[in-house]
């Protein structure tokens, strides 16, 4: 890498310095996020068992009300969170390894973009409509 | 130990996994008719059995990302120490697995 090729100075895009084969300078990002979420979830891991316990056996009402509460509500829109983030992560990964065509990679990419985020954004609506108590 | 793998494997079944987790929240948020169809699947057979091998991969994927942790920390690098923390995540995985689904029945998770 040339002198002024250092990312303050240089008008090339970080697209474009990956394509040259340079860094992006943001390589780490998604190894670092999946560790976060890997973590949290880890936390998360015995409060949500708790709460899965918590409402077997019980019928719907009473289990809009445990899942209304609030800090019930927080520890499952915190793990929802940070498993769509994780999964969007490593399925991408998954995807880059195995999927070698450049067009389908795309397209699969895209596709678990979408999936991860619809998945995330359902659940989301769903606790913070028991949350509402609509 | 080809056990990265088992992760990887671990991770996509989780993955499609989380279906049945939204569709559990959107019936709990929608009513009693939703929820029941929730119920009556995890409740037969085959939604039992789905269910028991989400409870085993969730367990196994994070005792085994655990274990990639302690290698992010620069820790478990020997032969041995590789052995036992795979192993460990293994036996773990299904040790909290089973242990899961007995304190389920035991509080009559099993009805």
């Amino acid at each position: 890498m040339s002198a002024t090729d250092t990312p303050k100075r240089s008008m090339r895009t970080p697209l474009g310095r990956v394509r040259n084969l340079g860094a992006a300078h943001s390589g780490t990002s998604d190894f670092w996020r999946q560790r976060i979420t890997g973590v949290a979830m880890t936390l998360l891991m015995i409060p949500v068992i708790v709460i899965v316990m918590m409402l077997l056996g019980r019928n719907q009402a009473g289990a809009a009300q445990i899942l209304g509460s609030l800090p019930i509500a927080v520890i499952l829109l915190l793990f929802i969170f940070a498993s769509a983030w994780h999964m969007k992560i490593g399925m991408q990964v998954v995807i880059e390894d195995y999927v070698h065509n450049e067009k389908l990679k795309l397209v699969s990419i895209m596709l678990n973009n979408f999936f991860s985020i619809a998945v995330a954004l359902a659940s989301t609506y769903a606790i913070l409509k028991l949350s509402s108590g609509v | 130990m080809a056990l990265s793998i088992v992760h990887r494997a671990t991770g996509v079944a989780l993955y499609v996994g989380t279906l049945l987790l939204a569709w559990w929240l959107i019936a709990a948020a929608s009513g009693p008719a939703a929820y029941a169809h929730v119920q009556a699947f995890t409740g037969s057979i085959i939604g039992r059995l789905i269910v028991f091998g989400y409870t085993w991969a969730l367990m196994h994927h994070m005792l085994s990302g655990i274990r990639h942790f302690v290698w992010d920390l620069g820790y478990g690098f020997k032969a041995n120490e590789r052995e036992a923390l795979t192993w460990g995540a293994l036996i773990g995985g299904i040790a909290l697995t089973v242990l899961v689904w007995i304190i389920a029945y035991a509080i009559g998770g099993g009805r």
